[in-house]
C-alpha cells in the first residue's frame, strides 16, 4: 500500500518556510499598516495551514475524495463566518446618520 | 454467507490476506482511504467546533477594536511565538514520524513521535506560564477580573474568549499527547508495516489539525495591534 511518500527534504522545506511566515508575521505585526494588519496576518496564517494540509497531512497526494473533504470543512467555515458577518456589520446602514460607514460598521463604545 | 466463504477462499484459503485488513474491506487500500476519509469527517467537525468560536471573535473585535488592542497587548508575544516554533517544530516530528512507519523504521518511529509528545509538553508548560501570569493580574474573567480604563468590559469578553479558545485548543493538545502516547507503544510493539500504517497517519492527521489552529489563535490573539493603530 505505503501510499506517497515525501522525501525528507520537503519536510524540512515546508519547516523552514512555516518557521519563516512566523517570523514575518510577528515582523508585520510592529509595522503600522493601518486597516490592513489584520488581513495581512490572516493571509499569512492561511498560507501557512494550506502548507500543512498540503503537505504534512498528504492533501496534496490524496484521493479526489479526501480533497473534496478537505475543501468541505472550509467551505462549511466560509459560509459560517461570510453569512454572518455580512448580517452583522449591514446592520445599521439605513438606520444610522451617514450609513455604514457614519456608524463606524457597527463600532460599539464599551 | 456460504457464498462469502466461498470467495473468501478462492484467495487462498481463510487468512491468507493480509492480518490488518479487515474483512469488510477488498484491498489495503480501500481500508486506509476509509479510515482517512473518517478522520478527515471527524476533522470538518473541528473545524466547525472551533468555527463558531472564530466567528464570536470576529465579531466582538469588529464590535470593539480598541479593547481587542489594549486586551492584547497584555499577552506575551515572546511566549507566543516561542509556541509557535514549538508547534511548528512537533508538526515536523509527526510528519517524520508517519515517514517512517511508511518506509518500516519502526525504531526512528517511536522516537520522532516521542519527539512530538515531548514538544506537546514543552507547549502545554509554557502555556501553564501563561495562565498563571493571567490569573496574577486579574486577567481572568469573573469577579476579580480587573483592567484599567474604560475598556473594562469588552476586554474582559476578549480574556473570555481568550480562555475558551486556548483552552479548547490546550484540550486537544493533552488528547493529542495520550494519543502520541498510545501510537508510540504501538511502534514499540513492532505493530506497523509498510503496508499498514493507518493508525500513526491518521493521528498524525489530528496532531496537524491541532497545530493549524495554533496558526491561527496566534496572530488572532497576540498580534491584534501592536503596530500601536488604535492606541
Amino acid at each position: 500500500m505505503a501510499g506517497h511518500i515525501s522525501p525528507k527534504s520537503t519536510y524540512y522545506a515546508i519547516f523552514a518556510a512555516l518557521m519563516v511566515l512566523t517570523a514575518i508575521t510577528v515582523g508585520v505585526a510592529f509595522v503600522n499598516l493601518g486597516s490592513f494588519n489584520f488581513p495581512v496576518a490572516l493571509g499569512i496564517a492561511i498560507t501557512k495551514a494550506t502548507l500543512v494540509i498540503l503537505f504534512f497531512m498528504h492533501a496534496r497526494y490524496s484521493s479526489k475524495l479526501t480533497k473534496l473533504f478537505v475543501g468541505t470543512a472550509f467551505f462549511f467555515l466560509a459560509i459560517l463566518l461570510t453569512l454572518t458577518m455580512t448580517d452583522y456589520l449591514s446592520r445599521g446602514m439605513k438606520t444610522y446618520p451617514g450609513g455604514a460607514a457614519g456608524s463606524g460598521y457597527g463600532v460599539r463604545t464599551p | 454467507m456460504a457464498e462469502a466463504l466461498t470467495a473468501h477462499g478462492d484467495h487462498g484459503g481463510p487468512h491468507a490476506h493480509h492480518p490488518d485488513l479487515q474483512h469488510h474491506f477488498d484491498t489495503l487500500e480501500q481500508q486506509h482511504e476509509a479510515a482517512t476519509l473518517g478522520m478527515w469527517l471527524f476533522l470538518i467537525t473541528e473545524v466547525l467546533f472551533f468555527g463558531g468560536l472564530f466567528l464570536a471573535y470576529m465579531l466582538y473585535r469588529v464590535w470593539y477594536p480598541v479593547a481587542w488592542a489594549e486586551a492584547s497587548r497584555e499577552l506575551d508575544i515572546t511566549l507566543g511565538a516561542f509556541n509557535t516554533a514549538v508547534l511548528i517544530g512537533s508538526s515536523l516530528t509527526m510528519a517524520m514520524g508517519v515517514r517512517a512507519a511508511q518506509t518500516g523504521k519502526q525504531r526512528a518511529t517511536v522516537v520522532w513521535i516521542l519527539l512530538t509528545m515531548a514538544l506537546g509538553l514543552v507547549f502545554l508548560i509554557v502555556k501553564y506560564f501563561e495562565y498563571k501570569e493571567k490569573f496574577e493580574h486579574h486577567h481572568v474573567p469573573g469577579v476579580n477580573f480587573m483592567f484599567e480604563g474604560p475598556q473594562a468590559g469588552p476586554a474582559q469578553i476578549y480574556f473570555s474568549l481568550y480562555f475558551l479558545m486556548t483552552g479548547l485548543h490546550a484540550t486537544h493538545m493533552i488528547i493529542g499527547f495520550f494519543i502520541m502516547a498510545v501510537i508510540a507503544w504501538m511502534a514499540h510493539k513492532k505493530r506497523f508495516t509498510p503496508e499498514w500504517y493507518t493508525p500513526v497517519e491518521i493521528s498524525g492527521l489530528y496532531w496537524h489539525f491541532v497545530d493549524i489552529v495554533w496558526i491561527f489563535l496566534f496572530p488572532l490573539l497576540y498580534l491584534v495591534d501592536r503596530a500601536g493603530h488604535f492606541a
